[in-house]
């Protein structure tokens, strides 16, 4: 066979035993799987290969947050026009196709959402790439999903280069120094995002981070500013808030790239659990678990207890079920929570897991001073929890079994009548 | 003439890298975490020590023989906390505004595990100069770290050394801040200080595999 009959595929599959044992192997076949499947065999007994691998599994995820991230491009450019108007007193009426769904608004995505990916996938996986030519194995499709989530959970304006350093370190620390994907405590994404939370935090927080140019805009006659939801509630500006619950629904508001729309986060939620990629346990328990901590708070503030004035007036009496519109809490419950590497893995385990994220997110919310949201944070810090509950919920279940057979009084064996018969007839 | 036989250098020369005190016994992290935030009070604490390992070191060494085993805890307290409140009374004279910075733990050296460590695995069977050499080389051990650390965490957190800018004035905008730098605020709070220290560690087993422990 001449070589201008090779396939495309073919060659691939000779370049790689060209480059096999060499230091750049896992980087032509990182590149290599990612277009055709590899003609390696399994080598030792007998496998049974799922279609679904870990490839695959990822892909699904990426599909789920497509919609998100073509939201976000809109919205982006949405948000920019809408606080332009706003700072100038225009009043707007919103129409999907006339002042939503536009190119002006696409463009502002385009020139601002896309070099957020590209950062953080380029970053991201030059990181994976490097570890895995050093320590010898394959580029490992963790970072494909987190790649995806870092720039729909930073505000618009994050500077790019902070969103380097922090993906770097995201990698390494969060990632990289426990073995790789698979091994890791903490939620990469959530690691890059708290690290950017402590690391910079006025490009984190604030009224002005979460539309296009509001930070170069300040102190200048054309500023804007778009406060977020909970930003509004966090200094009790209950009057300024002019969202409509189909607005937050939808997600036509002001917030970090794509946590906005609770709309599509849900459909991609449904085709996550459709799929069976991610634990509907998690997420239903995380939406009871907010929703609890929100009836609580609302309890108390009917109660009485809690005057006007109070720091947290605005946030206790959000309504319960709102709390799951704004912020990230639908965001983090979905794409998030249900990481099946950090999370529980039993099931008793992931409601536990789930209902504490979801009551301590709201918690976190409410009483944090320095920043009305507290998503991440309980998403991280059940993290660190997870293998605990695991734990006690596979011990709980040993010590039931135990129990159960102390107890069980063992019966005096029946004398097996088949056996009987036959050795009546043999004799 | 070689200043030191080869045995007593190793003394010295040991902590400083294949024993650290910091990285691979671990030891003295409290202090390590709470006060490397500046380059400044990490050089303070680690003369500090210096000073009350030294020193302490020394008189536990000398008093070997004579301390009862029963109560040898009770006496390294007392020589270390002499020590430490001489070091405190110095520090409070002569650099008040430092010692309110490095507050309790100046006092907290007390409990430094690295001190206490050195009394009864060092100082208690050894003689005078090995145990001086054995104590200089230990805190000079701790102070390294805290030295590095502390260059790491008030460079990039703050943007300064010794308290002096070095990036650039980040009000007026202006060395590395006019192309939108920042100090990364990250690196004033103790986690950071956990981390650089464990990537010390990491850098430093991948450097001499003989560190790394079989599981």
């Amino acid at each position: 066979m001449s070589d201008k009959r090779l396939t495309f595929k073919k060659r691939l599959h000779i370049l790689k035993h060209h480059y096999r044992d060499k230091k750049m192997a896992p980087a032509f076949n990182a590149i290599h799987t990612f277009l055709f499947s590899p003609d390696d065999t399994t080598h030792s007994g007998a496998h049974v290969r799922g279609a679904d691998d870990l490839k695959r599994t990822m892909n699904m995820v990426i599909m789920a947050l497509l919609p998100v991230l073509l939201f976000s491009m809109f919205n982006a450019g949405y948000q920019y026009y809408a606080a332009i108007d706003a700072a100038n007193n225009v009043s707007r009426e919103f129409s999907l196709w006339d002042t939503f769904l536009t190119w002006d608004n696409f463009w502002i995505g385009i020139i601002k959402v896309l070099p957020l990916v590209v950062v953080s996938y380029g970053v991201g996986l030059l990181v994976e790439f490097i570890f895995a030519i050093i320590k010898g194995h394959e580029v490992e499709e963790g970072y494909l999903v987190t790649g995806m989530l870092v720039p729909l959970i930073v505000p618009i304006d994050t500077p790019l280069w902070m969103l380097a350093v922090a993906v770097v370190f995201g990698v390494v620390i969060g990632k990289e120094v426990f073995g790789g994907t698979g091994m890791n405590i903490l939620n990469p994404a959530l690691t890059i995002r708290a690290f950017l939370f402590f690391a910079y935090p006025t490009w984190m927080s604030g009224d002005k981070v979460w539309v296009y140019q509001a930070v170069e805009r300040t102190g200048t006659a054309d500023a804007i500013s778009g406060e977020t939801v909970l930003g509004a509630l966090a200094q009790n500006n209950l009057a300024e808030l002019n969202y409509s619950v189909s607005d937050m629904f939808f997600g036509f508001i002001p917030g970090s790239v794509g946590e906005t729309s609770t709309f599509l986060i849900l459909l991609g939620g449904l085709f996550l659990i459709y799929s069976k990629i991610a634990s509907w346990r998690i997420m239903l328990s995380a939406v009871i678990g907010s929703l609890v901590m929100g009836l609580i708070f609302n309890l108390v503030v009917d109660m009485g207890v809690i005057s006007e004035a109070s720091n947290f007036y605005g946030l206790m009496s959000f309504e319960y079920w709102k709390h799951l519109l704004v912020g990230g809490l639908a965001f983090g419950i979905v794409y998030m929570a249900t990481d099946p590497v950090t999370g529980s893995q039993t099931n008793k385990g992931k409601w536990i897991y789930g209902f504490l994220i979801g009551f301590m997110s709201v918690m976190i919310r409410v009483f944090n001073p320095a920043y009305p949201e507290g998503v991440f944070l309980a998403i991280l810090l059940m993290n660190v929890f997870a293998p605990t509950i695991d734990h006690y919920v596979v011990k709980a279940n040993i010590n039931k079994r135990l129990k159960r057979f102390k107890n069980a009084t063992i019966l005096p064996k029946d004398s097996d009548s088949k056996a009987e018969e036959l050795k009546a007839e043999t004799v | 003439m070689a200043l030191l036989s080869k045995k007593d250098a190793n003394l010295i020369k040991d902590p400083l890298a294949d024993n650290n005190p910091i990285t691979i016994q671990v030891l003295g992290i409290c202090s390590a975490l709470a006060i490397t935030a500046e380059l400044k009070a990490s050089v303070v604490m680690a003369i500090s020590v210096l000073f009350v390992l030294g020193i302490g070191n020394v008189v536990i060494s000398l008093m070997r023989n004579i301390i009862p085993s029963k109560i040898r805890i009770i006496v390294q307290l007392i020589v270390v906390a002499t020590l430490v409140i001489i070091v405190d009374q110095v520090l409070k004279a002569f650099a008040y505004e430092l010692s309110k910075t490095l507050s309790v733990f100046v006092g907290l050296i007390i409990t430094n595990c690295i001190i206490m460590g050195r009394f009864e695995a060092f100082a208690l069977g050894n003689g005078p100069w090995r145990s001086f050499l054995d104590g200089i080389g230990n805190s000079l051990g701790y102070g390294i770290i805290l030295v590095i650390v502390g260059f790491f965490r008030e460079l990039l957190g703050s943007g300064t050394l010794f308290g002096i800018p070095v990036l650039g004035n980040p009000i007026n905008k202006t060395g590395l801040y006019a192309l939108g730098y920042e100090n990364n605020g990250f690196m004033i709070i103790p986690p950071a200080a956990l981390i650089v220290v464990g990537i010390i560690i990491w850098v430093q087993r991948s450097k001499n595999k003989a560190l790394i422990e079989d599981n």
